[in-house]
């Protein structure tokens, strides 16, 4: 076990797994002598040789599109997008082929596609979004997305050996802002779970990637009892611990950096509405950002973003209902 | 510098592909023009079918252009692997499909290579080496190119061939997939199956540039061949595919044909030239096919008889198999959206007589191997 930041976990697990599987290869745009463009595999041509860690040409449906075939034929690709917005580039051979290939004729699609993604440093409409809900609206894909270092590591480890195709969102902001110890060596975290940041029985934030680390923030400065369930999988839900929180505080406040209307938190209001009605003790609450395209300067972007007094705000206002 | 250089690439595309296939032997010719008929027979039983109304949704076929997928897939190895198109059916028959398979198919049923799960062309027999296409064109061209990296990432003497009209050479993907398949000189045979149209839409609203010349450009040849003579299309990719296989990287092949029905069932072709269409009703690649085996190799009469024959009671059989089978289950529309565990694909059948014996022998070697000890540069 040592300290790490969220991005080292995320190298950390990809070289474990390439180690570990010599079938596992990274593909994507600036990820070999340059080591992409975050540096995620810096220093992994080195170890790995430029054929496992291939650098692609600016054509994302390719990288997609390929890693399905190589994929199919027994390799075991990470394709990277170098921001996650443009997987809108590569979208067509994502959902149409490598998400319906398993159902329409049995054929596993091992891959995953990492995707840098978030915003709160002005990198504009282009560098800022968090695409996940797109990918929850094509079945087939499964989704995830890690808040902690040790589950950067475990779930990029698990999306790996997974037979399907894995959305892998890693939050840009928590590349190098979070730290925390993550184990050495092989390290898997089960697809699927949720995993219970914080106990508490007033009320419960359920939340993903960069909005757990303002709900548990909040609740410190605030002093009360949040629970906080961070989801880490959105696809497939964790819909057990969902419930679970949710009928033990009644209050549920679903946070996320997502645009709000058709996202996970809509998704997961609607299971806490179906399922926890008599158990309920306030309308369930969302904090995302609005339905806008993430602007550019600071203060618009400050703005639109979820911060920590907007959560704070958020979680008073539930304590208080 | 680059004009000349790309000048030599274009002369170098131009090379005519010999008319007479070499590596065949009689039984082989046999074979090629009893996988076409297999292909027009079923296809005309499935069009009765669809006017039965027994085929839901539309129907699509590839009338006139069954040379191409027939003599293109004849050349695959055992452990090969293929993407089939929509007007290719009979890629799927070399490969091992049978006629009942596809008929079930086309009506949904579960006996249909999908088990109903997609429908008409949209499938692929995984057992037997293909990953089956989808609406998006020329998507498959993409994930050739990859299970071709994979290939060569492991230092397998592997083909990929893949299937896509002269319609799918205006969209995006093409040019990333060529592009990508020459950085590398991936082992894939391109097969370019220009009919004319797409959809209604005629060459000349397609493209400036013949498809076949913008090969050199990428790195590769580009060959351009009479589509409706199987072994003219067998020879080319026969030559294509021992390229990509020594290591020397793709191939573009460009089959001249012509859509001798409409894009689907609905479709009327009225905007066709009526003249346009009786010159290529002359160069049917069966009756063509069929002449020269009479006049040039030897074939009697009797003999193409007793094929074309076994061909319809296969077809006819097939077509009894197919509607004795039930529909599906409706509870399966509900499962298999994930994987399990990953299975590799099975291999397709390689009538070829270059072939025999070699499914025996695929194991040596090539498979189950440490794919990141064996890794080669890419």
């Amino acid at each position: 076990m040592g300290e790490m930041t969220y991005l080292d976990a995320i190298s950390d697990g990809l070289r474990e797994e390439m180690r570990r599987d010599g079938s596992v290869f990274c593909f994507g745009e600036d990820i070999g002598v340059f080591g992409g463009a975050f540096k995620v595999t810096d220093g992994f041509v080195d170890e790995f040789g430029k054929d496992r860690v291939l650098d692609a040409p600016l054509a994302e449906n390719l990288i997609i599109g390929a890693a399905t075939g190589a994929a199919i034929e027994g390799m075991r690709p990470v394709c990277e997008m170098q921001f996650a917005d443009f997987i809108s580039c590569g979208f067509d051979q994502l959902v149409n082929v490598a998400a319906k290939m398993h159902y329409r004729q049995g054929v596993a699609v091992p891959m995953v596609v990492r995707l840098p993604s978030g915003g709160g440093f002005s990198g504009g409409p282009f560098h800022s979004q968090n695409p996940e809900a797109w990918f929850m609206q094509a079945p087939g894909l499964k989704v995830v997305a890690p808040a902690t270092a040790a589950d950067a590591k475990g779930l990029l480890a698990s999306a790996i050996r997974d037979p399907n195709p894995v959305c892998y969102l890693e939050h840009k902001g928590l590349y190098r802002h979070v730290k925390g110890d993550v184990p050495e060596g092989e390290y898997t975290v089960p697809l699927g779970e949720a995993r219970l940041a914080r106990e508490g029985d007033e009320i419960s934030v359920i939340a993903y990637g960069s909005a757990v680390h303002l709900a548990l923030q909040a609740a410190e400065e605030l002093g009360e009892e949040i629970e906080v369930l961070d989801l880490r999988s959105l696809c497939p839900l964790d819909t057990d611990a969902i419930l679970a929180t949710a009928r033990k505080t009644g209050k549920v406040l679903i946070a996320h950096e997502a645009t709000q209307s058709c996202g996970v938190g809509g998704e997961v209001a609607a299971l806490v509405s179906e399922h926890c009605f008599e158990d309920l003790d306030a309308p369930v609450r969302r904090l995302t950002t609005p339905d806008v395209p993430i602007p550019f300067s600071p203060p618009l972007e400050q703005r639109v973003l979820p911060q920590l007094d907007d959560m704070k705000e958020a979680c008073r206002e539930l304590l208080a209902y | 510098m680059k004009l000349e250089n790309a000048s030599v690439a274009r002369d170098r595309s131009r090379e005519a592909v010999p008319g007479s296939a070499e590596g065949l032997t009689r039984d082989d010719r046999a074979l090629l023009l009893r996988y076409m008929l297999l292909m027009r027979l079923s296809e005309e039983r499935a069009i009765t079918l669809y006017r039965q109304g027994k085929v839901p949704g539309s129907f699509y076929d590839g009338r006139g252009q069954e040379a191409i997928s027939v003599g293109a897939s004849f050349v695959l190895g055992p452990r090969d692997r293929a993407c089939i198109l929509h007007r290719d059916l009979g890629a799927h028959f070399v490969r091992g499909v049978t006629p009942d398979r596809y008929l079930a198919n086309f009506m949904g049923r579960s006996g249909g290579v999908t088990g109903g799960k997609d429908g008409n062309m949209h499938f692929g027999d995984r057992q037997l080496g293909c990953v089956g296409m989808v609406s998006m064109l020329p998507d498959m061209a993409e994930v050739a190119t990859g299970m071709a990296l994979a290939f060569k990432m492991r230092g397998e003497p592997r083909v990929a061939l893949t299937f896509f009209g002269e319609g799918s050479t205006a969209n995006g993907q093409w040019h990333e997939a060529m592009n990508f398949a020459g950085v590398h000189q991936l082992p894939l045979v391109f097969v370019l199956e220009n009919n004319q149209f797409a959809y209604s839409t005629p060459n000349e609203l397609e493209f400036a540039v013949d498809p076949v010349e913008r090969a050199a450009v990428y790195g590769f040849p580009g060959v351009k061949v009479e589509g409706n003579d199987v072994e003219a299309v067998f020879e080319a990719a026969r030559v294509a595919s021992e390229r990509a296989r020594d290591g020397d990287g793709p191939t573009l092949i460009e089959a001249d044909t012509m859509r001798m029905h409409g894009h689907g069932a609905h479709d009327d072709m009225s905007y066709v030239p009526p003249q346009m269409f009786e010159e290529w009703a002359r160069r049917d690649p069966i009756e063509t096919y069929e002449r020269r085996l009479l006049e040039q190799q030897g074939f009697s009469s009797e003999e193409m008889e007793a094929i074309r024959e076994s061909c319809k009671i296969e077809v006819a059989e097939a077509a009894e198999a197919a509607l004795a089978s039930p529909m599906p289950d409706p509870r399966l529309a509900l499962e298999g959206v994930f994987a399990e565990r990953f299975e590799p694909l099975g291999d397709g059948q390689a009538p070829w007589s270059r072939w025999a014996g070699a499914a025996e022998s695929a194991g040596n070697g090539h498979r189950n191997g440490d794919h990141g000890r064996e890794a080669r540069a890419a």
